[in-house]
């Protein structure tokens, strides 16, 4: 008798942590994002074609040439890319090298974006089947890498560049070796 | 107006659940009888305000008063009447109400008819029933009102989601509210039985159709959501373990276990701690199932009208609520004598078997629901699905499915094997026929064959009670636990061919191709577009021709809503008695031909069949249950009159 | 396998906008099932246990999102290829953590979900030895 009714006290003190983990989980704000587990390891090898004429494409060896690049995740049909734009602009502007991946683009459609919103990129690949974007762990549009100048995944920023993301970023790129 | 009218009924309905509350309590404490004559009484009106608020609601609803909040926010003009009215409870304030009504009638009910416990306790158990209730009139009154004004009024409401623009959808919420309720009212009985320390047979004989009704409706409101899923979401797929079902699934699996143990404890007197613990973990699952759904802490298809702040509310009263009553049953369980002794070998040991087994199945389920929520805790993401809780719950199920074939033929206390050994082993022979002969047909997996094999046993096993015995004069109870087992067969079968036999064929097709998927060779006709009330579709004809048969007609459709905007994809389905075709329309390819997605699944539609049985099975216990109860009654009645008659 | 259920239920699934689609066409196996059966059943076992990362809880299998098409193709190719599944598995792990795969692997952190359900078993069978001991 004894026994189970300390048993049965311990049910009480496992639904009170139960309900403290409830308390926390909806005291902090939701996280949907899926991080990369890439951090840390080098680019998977990949080529992709040129994405516009006027940029040649990218493939793993552009990635570990040496200097520490921001790539670019985006594509002209999402709509947080557009929000980006001027920050990525600002990005460029101070100096930081930005390859573009294009996910399920058409030329037209591509050309058209970068039109519209402005071209910082030094490459952009073409990427149809999602297949990099698996390969380095990337589970939406858009995101930024920054990958270091021999070819390592350093850091994921996940969503749309904001103002105050530039800062975190450009120390990121200092980090990496720039 | 109405909506204001509606309102105030609320708050006068909170405020007799205090008076009964107060009535109560001073009953409990042998305090004054005034105060005591009013529980009832209060009990009964506040059944009548709460409905009363309800069909104001669906007044609102049905007007389309875009004055009302929550009528702008989920209902439009032009969506058919039907839609309109269940779109009254389609979202969280409405259901919220819809749940206090249940709650507050059931209360009415139990205050107006039951009096075959001792006062003491009925008063505990209203009492309980108050104090549970006035949480939920909180909630609503507070956090959740169904009646708030909107200003300025706006020219159109926002729409309901097309996918709950459906039947089944409609049906389905209030099918697991009346279930959820129902295992509040068993709750209530218990706190009731734990403070008066009264927990007898005649206890567990008042609960039980309340345990049975809330299993009744549950079984169905499940049945209803999965048929619902599996044609609505355009993949056949009827059970993922995602978050959301397993909170429908929680719930019924201790109310199974409860129906069980309540049995017990009814008819011997026996399993008395038992049965009360499962009462109160009954509710607790649907505490905490609300609870899952409605603050959105796990990622879920189905999470609906999600917000933290309502977590918060429904949090505090599952503290609150359960955590008391668990703390209640801590402090009195040593006061509980144990009940009576019996043999593993009998009714009982057959049963205990049965409740170990689900009780366990909850836990895994609690735990594979509850653990990426844990883990998340330290940093670390996982995902808990299909892989994990086929295997390792079916290594609980399965098993009791074995004693499932013995254990309804045991006689109570003590029996032994040699009695019922005949039944069992051509049960048991069966489904070893069925093990070998589908087992060397076909490379199956060792679940689905399993399943199948199982499932056949205990559909012999199911009628093995009849035998030897008058049909006519068997008691619906018996009739009941009969038909809900064969259920349980029927329904194994249905989801062993389901994951074993699908054909699947993904095709793109332009107008005059012919697929063939299993034995049907389908034909698309001819793409059409078509309209709706408040949709447009692009609409495949097809003809369907089993194994060279006559031709059917069939017709998925691509839909566009435009209020609010949203595609979905209706999926057309042709029903035999030995399955089902199920075609889904995709989009059209850059070469002009369609995307086109079929399904044969052999039997499918049994596991829905079976689960209409086991409701049914359900439904006949319980009437059985109440019409024993109320001549019972009558007979008392009689006595107590020629006794009287004696007497003077 | 998607479902549904619930309490209400379901769904505003996706609640998010249809806005943000791309006009290309699905990729070439996302759906198309491989000519070879045996391939193919081994590539749908694996997809129906792949968490869609764009969805709310749903398999790749059985979704529309256009990253699980492509997934489905990634699979599939892979398949066709000669992968084995589990290696497929563990390269999507490798990626995306254990969150993309629907099939928890034994590890530091999920050892308790195997071990409690053998812990519910020992903790059943000692209380049905104590009941019936008892009553013997």
């Amino acid at each position: 008798m004894k026994t189970m009714r300390w048993t049965l006290w311990g049910v009480v003190v496992l639904f009170a942590a139960l309900m403290t983990l409830f308390a926390w989980q909806l005291s902090r704000p939701k996280d949907d994002f899926v991080e990369s587990t890439m951090i840390g390891k080098p680019v998977p090898e990949f080529t992709l074609e040129a994405a516009a004429a006027d940029r040649p494409g990218l493939s793993s060896v552009d990635l570990a040439d040496g200097t520490p690049k921001l790539m670019n995740i985006f594509a002209s049909w999402c709509v947080p890319c557009i929000a980006e734009a001027p920050q990525l602009a600002e990005l460029e502007r101070a100096g930081a090298p930005i390859v573009g991946v294009a996910i399920r683009d058409t030329p037209e459609d591509l050309v058209a974006f970068l039109q519209r919103n402005g071209n910082p990129f030094t490459r952009i690949g073409a990427d149809n089947l999602s297949e990099i974007q698996f390969a380095i762990g990337s589970s939406g549009v858009p995101e930024t890498f920054v990958i270091d100048g021999k070819g390592i995944i350093r850091y994921q920023h996940i969503g749309d560049i904001r103002e105050e993301d530039i800062p975190v970023l450009l120390a990121k790129l200092k980090e990496a070796g720039a | 107006m109405i909506a204001e009218f509606g309102l105030a009924a609320l708050w006068l309905a909170a405020a007799l659940a205090l008076l009964q509350l107060f009535g109560a309590f001073a009953g409990v404490r042998g305090g004054s009888a005034d105060l005591v004559a009013v529980v009832r009484p209060a009990a009964v009106v506040q059944a009548a305000l709460t409905g009363l608020a309800f069909l104001m609601l669906i007044w609102v609803f049905a007007r389309t008063d875009l004055s009302v909040l929550l009528v702008a926010s989920n209902s439009h003009s032009e969506k058919p009447l039907i839609f309109k009215i269940s779109g009254a409870w389609s979202n969280h304030e409405g259901s919220m109400l819809m749940w206090v009504v249940i709650m507050a009638v059931s209360g009415g009910l139990i205050a107006l008819i039951e009096r075959r416990l001792p006062e003491k306790t009925m008063l505990a158990t209203l009492g309980a029933q108050a104090f549970v209730s006035l949480g939920f009139y909180a909630f609503l009154l507070f956090s959740s009102n169904p009646f708030e004004r909107l200003s300025p009024v706006p020219v159109e409401g926002a729409g309901l989601n097309p996918l709950l623009q459906d039947t089944a959808a409609a049906v389905h919420p209030p099918g697991l509210y009346l279930g959820y309720v129902g295992l509040s009212v068993a709750f209530s009985f218990v706190v009731g039985a734990l403070l008066t320390r009264n927990v007898t047979p005649d206890f567990a004989r008042v609960m039980r159709p309340w345990v049975l009704g809330a299993w009744i409706f549950l079984t169905l409101g499940i049945t209803a959501g999965s048929y619902w899923a599996y044609y609505e979401l355009g993949w056949g797929g009827w059970w993922f373990w995602d978050p959301v079902e397993n909170a429908s699934l929680m719930p019924w699996l201790a109310a199974t276990a409860l129906l069980h143990s309540a049995s017990v404890l009814a008819a011997r007197d026996a399993l008395r701690t038992w049965t009360v613990m499962l009462g109160v973990v009954a509710f607790s699952m649907s505490m905490i199932g609300t609870f899952l759904v409605r603050s959105g802490i796990l990622t879920s298809v189905h999470a609906f009208a999600v917000d933290p702040e309502r977590g918060n509310f429904i949090l505090a009263l599952l503290a609150i609520y359960i955590g008391g009553a668990l703390a209640l049953f801590a402090a009195r369980a040593s006061t509980i004598a144990e009940g009576e002794r019996f043999a593993l070998m009998s009714r009982e040991g057959a049963l205990v078997v049965n409740n170990v087994a689900l009780s366990a199945i909850l836990g895994i389920v609690l735990l594979g629901t509850l653990y990426p929520l844990l883990t998340e805790a330290f940093g670390v993401r996982v995902s808990v699905g299909p892989p994990y809780f086929n295997p390792v719950s079916a290594s609980f199920f399965l098993p009791m499915l074995l004693v499932l074939i013995a254990g309804p033929l045991l006689r109570w206390r003590r029996d032994s094997f040699a009695r019922v050994q005949r039944s069992v082993v051509l049960a048991v022979s069966v489904g070893l026929v069925v093990l070998f002969g589908v087992g060397v047909l076909a490379g199956l997996g060792i679940l689905p064959l399993l399943g199948m094999a199982l499932a056949a046993a205990v559909a012999v096993a199911a009628f093995a009670p009849l035998r030897g015995r008058s049909l006519r004069r068997l008691p619906l109870p018996v009739w009941g636990m009969v038909i809900a087992h064969f259920g349980i067969a029927v329904s194994l079968f249905g989801v062993a061919c389901d994951s074993a036999l699908t054909v699947e064929k993904l095709a793109a097709a332009k107008a005059g191709d012919t697929i063939a998927v299993g034995p049907w060779q389908v034909t698309l006709d001819s793409i059409e577009p078509v309209a709706g009330p408040n949709w447009t579709a692009i609409e495949g004809r097809m003809t369907a021709r089993y194994d060279g048969g006559e031709g059917r007609e069939l017709a998925p459709q691509a839909r566009s809503f435009w209020a609010p905007p949203q595609e979905t994809t209706e999926s057309a389905l042709l029903t035999r008695w030995n399955g089902q075709l199920y075609a889904v329309l995709g989009k059209e390819a850059a070469d002009g031909r369609w995307q086109v997605r079929l399904w044969w699944k052999p039997f499918v539609t049994w596991i829905w069949f079976g689960g209409i049985l086991i409701a049914l099975g359900g439904l006949l216990s319980l009437l059985g249950r109440v019409t024993g109860d109320l001549r019972l009654r009558e007979r008392r009645r009689l006595i107590a009159q020629r006794h009287g008659e004696a007497v003077s | 396998m998607r479902t549904g259920f619930l309490f209400v239920l379901i769904a505003a699934m996706f609640a998010a906008p249809v806005a943000a689609q791309d006009r290309m066409p699905p990729a070439p196996y996302a759906y198309r099932q491989l000519d070879d059966p045996a391939l193919e059943a081994k590539a749908q076992a694996l997809m129906e246990t792949i968490r869609c990362l764009k969805c709310q809880s749903q398999s790749i299998a059985d979704s529309d999102a256009q990253m699980a098409g492509d997934m489905r193709h990634e699979i599939r190719t892979r398949i066709a290829a000669g992968e084995s599944p589990g290696h497929i598995r563990k390269w999507l792990i490798d990626r995306y953590g254990n969150y993309v795969s629907y099939k928890p692997e034994v590890n530091s952190v999920t050892w308790p979900l195997f071990v409690i359900p053998l812990v519910l078993l020992v903790v059943g069978l000692l209380l049905m030895r104590h009941r019936f001991r008892k009553s013997a």
